[in-house]
């Protein structure tokens, strides 16, 4: 017994490694093993930890701070700047539609209001009437007459020629044009014009012809006064000249 | 072998579940480590000794790691927490080359 425990220790002492190689299954050391365990866990849950966040543990608190500020600073920077952003997105998806559509509208109502203003060049079916006058009877007031016929007779646009100063000269006919008698012919918006005089219409070519063919219209008017009127209907007439605009000095728009 | 299968196993479970960390654990596990550390090289130098005790390791173990963490927590609620684990984490540290120096001498004899 001495003996054994004796080369027992002998052995022990020779070699103490092997005591803790061997395995036994002694209930402490199964605590112990479990205690190493938890190290082993400890150890690498510290270490991972710490790697995930190494620049903010070894951080002193003064910097955590600032970093924290600068942190919510950049957050309220960016939060301000994403508000931006969707306010002007949200003005463009919702406005883009309307825009479009008010500028093409815009666009078209220019287009209109130029024809009727005399501001831009119209063509389309309608008549052209040649007025002669040999013997200078044709007054302002028949021209006048025969321009407000032909607008009773819907004319769109409408241009009045005569010989002028310098060969052919056409006035756009517009609300304004004023016809003023002149010895030498009829003062069209202040342009001497003579015969013949032609006027270009555009419209529906028969109402219009039939407007001034009426017993005791233009064109007898005209015949009685020895001179002819002389309707030529077409399909595509052209009206070219131009009123030029002048701003109103005392109507403002509302 | 039983306790260095046990400890490998620990780091590959710690590797691999990776769990967060409580805040509240956060500033004992460092400490608590380096107390078992402490444990373990005293464990080994006693294995080397010839004097070690089941016993007295587990009763080690466990106390250092409970006295680590207590003394780190009375130093958080005296606002000295970080100084008092530093304080710590020297001495075990100290203790641990202790340790590491004598099963130095006794593996290589110098």
């Amino acid at each position: 017994m001495t003996q054994d425990s004796g080369s027992l220790l002998a052995r022990l002492g020779r070699a103490p490694w092997r005591r803790l190689l061997r395995p036994r299954t002694r209930r402490v050391d199964l605590l112990v093993a479990a205690l190493l365990a938890l190290l082993g866990f400890g150890l690498a849950v510290q270490v991972r930890s710490t790697q995930d966040d190494a620049l903010l543990t070894s951080a002193r608190p003064q910097d955590l701070v600032q970093i924290l500020d600068e942190l919510n600073n950049r957050g309220e920077r960016l939060r301000a700047e994403v508000a931006d952003l969707s306010d002007t997105q949200q003005r463009l998806t919702s406005g883009s539609g309307t825009a479009a559509s008010a500028l093409a509208d815009a666009r078209r109502r220019t287009q209109v209001l130029g024809v009727l203003a005399g501001t831009l060049p119209a063509r389309g079916p309608g008549i052209r009437v040649t007025i002669t006058d040999p013997g200078g009877e044709v007054s302002a007031s028949l021209l006048l007459d025969a321009m407000e016929e032909l607008r009773n007779a819907g004319a769109e646009a409408m241009q009045v020629e005569g010989t002028g100063d310098a060969g052919t000269t056409a006035v756009r006919a517009v609300a304004s044009t004023s016809f003023v008698d002149d010895p030498d012919g009829v003062l069209v918006d202040g342009i001497r014009l003579s015969s013949p005089y032609r006027f270009v219409v555009i419209g529906d070519p028969a109402t219009l012809a039939g407007a001034l063919v009426i017993p005791g219209g233009v064109e007898d008017t005209v015949r009685n006064q020895g001179g002819t009127a002389d309707v030529v209907r077409s399909e595509d007439v052209q009206v070219r000249a131009l009123h030029r605009l002048v701003a109103p000095r005392y109507a403002r728009p509302q | 072998m039983i306790p260095a299968v046990a400890l490998v196993a620990g780091v590959v479970l710690g590797l691999v579940l990776h769990p967060t960390v409580p805040a509240g654990l956060q500033p004992y596990l460092p400490i608590a480590v380096v107390a078992a550390l402490d444990a373990v090289f005293g464990a080994v130098r006693a294995q080397l000794d010839r004097i070690f005790d089941d016993r007295v390791f587990v009763v080690s173990f466990v106390s250092n790691v409970l006295v680590a963490g207590l003394v780190v927590f009375l130093g958080d609620q005296l606002g000295v927490g970080g100084q008092l684990s530093t304080g710590v984490v020297v001495v075990l540290g100290i203790r641990i080359f202790t340790n590491a120096a004598a099963i130095r001498r006794h593996l290589f004899h110098a």
